[in-house]
């Protein structure tokens, strides 16, 4: 597949909706899309029912005050500002499959599933029936218009601040209607907040968010806890043996090593990962780090960027956010991908999402359900 | 601009504007007792005079405040502590539940932080308080009655109250019955003298005087313990260096609202008809909220069914149509509106309602500018559907 070269969107003035979260990004790409013409319209998506006042820390979102601050940018910027109550349709389509998803032993990624579920779905098709003709956010990702018309979703310019992982989800007709105003951007994060200081927008130096906006202290095991009640079970090495015990297998994530609490060494003295997660049996294993290595990997629900591949393609692979790039070949056959990893790769979960590109282009993704391991000679476990 | 919402606030009047103006340059503490603080005096005197005037109320019934939300806190607040400091027994609170924030979360405030126990009188479909179910309420247990309260007219829907019979109820036994009349004056007779009310809560902005100032209209045998303590001010029931400008902008407001109401009533009750009527031309199935006659002749009240009221807002505000949903919001989400919960409106049905409040500088071109924005804004939002 060739690919184009990106393109700038096109120039008769939309009317888009800004999604502003009250963070300098969201603040700056919906000032951008106002200059470039464009009738736009600021909307905070409210996700919590019950909002703190105020952020505490980098953490968290959806605060009131991050609902004031998003205002107050719009009023810089001088576009109308709403606020949807979204939070309904957060907590069924995120947070309970999030809580779902961690109870059946697999790692999901929240940010992926509200960009495929809430921006790019219920707000888009809410801007969509009002009249709207796109979302803008502050993603940093690039929209290739093709000349037959099609679209293409293409790594940021400066790859270390590329976001096309988690809105790897999206398919074309969503696409056709996102619009990401700092996918260009080729300056840095200081200087997206000299834009935004510039711009007059208060938000310059607001620290950014990280880990999960609906777990505003960080402690996503003692949210999982609170949800999911403890469950006690046994800690297992790659024999069999019980070596510990936990408190819900559902607290574990692949690839982890922290907090393990088990009270004797291995008997090589090498430290031990948490190889697999079954909550069947309420089980978690844990072995060595070389265990940890996958050659290979299937995926469930895949969604493409366009049309599907056909036959065996190479590719390279994003398994993380802020993962790097890793070469692939893979082949599609009744809705499951087949990957095989050209070199072993660490610390991969059922639950996360595989994005697949093309040189830069996103050519798709899907939710990895079961992983191959190098020291497995019987092949997949899950 | 079409903008229709004069019941969150009303361009302040020019003669009002006149009499600020001239104010903020002159120098003086009304409290004060030099010449300059004998001048500020006279001004508020003056004012207070003329408030009193148009309220049918006597000057020293007047006690000045910063406004609708400030007199509505002194009065459920106040007139609650002095009651029940009187005798201990009265814990109870007779609140409407169609009240405005301010006095329902002056209530609920009570009732978590001052052992107040409240109780909702029922209202109608159209939102009113029956003067049998006041009397009910009461004779439950008269001597636990601290205070009633229940609002001239309602903001959201624009259902008048029988005020005058309530009050009669609520002499019988005593009790004092305070009244919200924040969007009534202006629209309605309001008499205070007349009216048989305890305490009456009166607002600037809304009638086309200053925003930041308002008064508790307070009978004379009514001492609620004070909010605000300091200087002593306001009979001691409102401490604070007056705002003398305001005053005498308030008054000025206050004297032309009373001179022009019946006219403005008319005139503007014309024109909501015909926003009315507009509006049941391209959405016959809207639901007009409130009595439908005995209601605030600048009142319009919508329930479109299968639309959200926020949708509606933002497509008639990019159509250049300033209204309200007139429900609730917290942090800008819109809930269903506790005034429709409180008539028994469906929760789903009460998210889908619009407010269009006229006022003294509202005209034809606002109605059609409805009139044309309307039916395509209805569509989409029906479309769009509920979230």
């Amino acid at each position: 597949m060739t690919q184009t070269p990106p393109q700038r969107p096109r120039t008769q003035p939309l009317r888009v909706l800004a999604a502003m979260s009250g963070g300098v990004d969201s603040a700056v790409a919906a000032a951008r899309a106002a200059e470039a013409g464009h009738d736009v319209t600021g909307v905070h998506l409210a996700l919590s029912a019950n909002p703190q006042s105020f952020r505490t820390g980098a953490r968290g979102c959806c605060t009131i005050e991050d609902s004031r601050d998003a205002r107050r940018a719009a009023d810089v910027i001088g576009i109308p500002f709403y606020v949807w109550d979204l939070a309904e349709r957060f907590r069924e389509d995120v947070v309970d499959d999030f809580v779902a998803e961690y109870e059946a032993g697999r790692t999901p990624n929240p940010c992926l599933r509200c960009n495929e579920k809430i921006k790019f779905a219920a707000l888009l098709d809410k801007a969509l029936a009002l009249g709207f003709d796109a979302v803008c956010t502050g993603h940093y990702a690039t929209v290739v218009l093709n000349e037959d018309g099609t679209r293409e979703l293409h790594r940021a310019s400066d790859m270390a601040k590329d976001q096309s992982y988690v809105l790897g989800v999206l398919d074309e007709k969503q696409l056709a209607h996102a619009m990401f105003p700092l996918g260009d951007t080729l300056t840095t994060k200081d200087e997206i907040r000299a834009e935004a200081e510039r711009r007059g927008l208060a938000v310059a130096k607001k620290p950014d968010s990280h880990d999960i906006c609906f777990i505003a202290d960080g402690d996503t095991q003692g949210f999982l806890a609170s949800r999911l009640g403890k469950a006690e079970g046994d800690i297992v090495d790659e024999a069999g043996t019980k070596v510990g015990t936990h408190e819900g297998a559902y607290g574990f994530t692949i690839g982890q090593r922290k907090g393990l609490r088990i009270g004797h060494p291995a008997a090589d003295g090498k430290p031990r990962y948490v190889l697999d997660i079954s909550p069947v049996n309420n089980t978690v294993t844990v072995g060595p780090v070389e265990a940890l290595d996958v050659t290979g990997l299937t995926a469930i629900k895949p969604r493409w960027c366009g049309t599907a591949p056909e036959g065996e393609g190479r590719y390279t692979a994003q398994l993380r956010a802020h993962g790097g790039e890793t070469e692939v070949t893979a082949s599609l056959a009744d809705g499951e991908l087949t990957v095989a990893f050209a070199e072993p790769v660490r610390g991969v979960a059922p639950g996360q999402a595989i994005v697949l590109y093309d040189g830069t282009r996103v050519v798709g993704s899907a939710t990895i359900a079961t992983t191959t391991r190098r020291t497995a000679e019987q092949g997949a476990t899950a | 601009m079409a903008y229709l919402d004069h019941a969150a606030t009303t361009p302040m009047l020019p003669e009002a504007i006149e009499a600020m103006t001239a104010h903020l340059a002159v120098t003086g503490n009304a409290s004060s007792l030099h010449a300059a603080g004998r001048r500020a005096r006279r001004t508020v005197e003056e004012g207070r005079e003329t408030l009193a005037a148009a309220l049918g109320a006597r000057p020293s019934e007047v006690v000045l405040t910063s406004g609708g939300t400030e007199a509505d806190n002194l009065a459920v607040k106040g007139l609650y502590w002095a009651r029940r400091d009187a005798d201990p027994r009265r814990t109870r609170v007779l609140a409407s539940p169609v009240e405005h924030h301010a006095v329902l979360d002056a209530v609920d405030w009570l009732a978590t932080h001052e052992g107040a126990t409240v109780e909702y009188l029922p209202v109608d479909r159209h939102g009113r308080v029956h003067p049998d179910a006041l009397r009910e309420a009461i004779a439950r247990d008269p001597d636990s009655v601290a205070l009633a309260t229940v609002m001239w007219a309602n903001n959201e829907i624009g259902t008048i109250m029988p005020v005058r019979e309530l009050a009669d109820v609520a002499a019988e036994f005593g009790v004092p019955l305070h009244a919200d009349a924040v969007q009534a004056v202006g629209q309605v007779p309001v008499d205070f003298a007349a009216s048989g009310l305890a305490a009456m809560t009166v607002s600037g902005h809304k009638i086309g005087g200053p925003y930041g100032i308002g008064a508790l209209i307070l009978g004379r045998e009514h001492t609620p313990v004070p909010v605000l303590h300091g200087g002593g001010q306001e009979r001691h029931v409102r401490s604070g260096t007056l705002d003398v400008p305001a005053v005498a902008a308030f008054a000025v407001a206050a004297r032309l609202a009373a001179e022009r109401r019946e006219e403005f009533a008319r005139e503007v009750g014309a024109l909501r008809d015909e926003l009315v009527a507009a509006v049941r031309a391209v959405a016959p199935d809207a639901i007009l909220g409130g009595d439908p006659v005995e209601r605030l002749p600048a009142n319009a009240h919508f329930t479109f069914p299968g639309c959200e009221g926020d949708s509606l807002l933002l497509l008639l505000d990019a159509a250049g149509i300033a209204c309200s949903t007139g429900s609730a919001c917290t942090a800008g989400i819109a809930q269903p509106s506790h005034v429709l919960l409180a008539t028994g409106t469906d929760p789903d049905l009460a998210r889908g309602t619009l407010r269009f409040s006229l006022g003294h500088t509202s005209t034809k071109e606002d109605v059609a500018a409805v009139a044309g924005a309307i039916g395509p804004a209805v569509e989409r939002a029906r479309t769009a559907g509920l979230t």
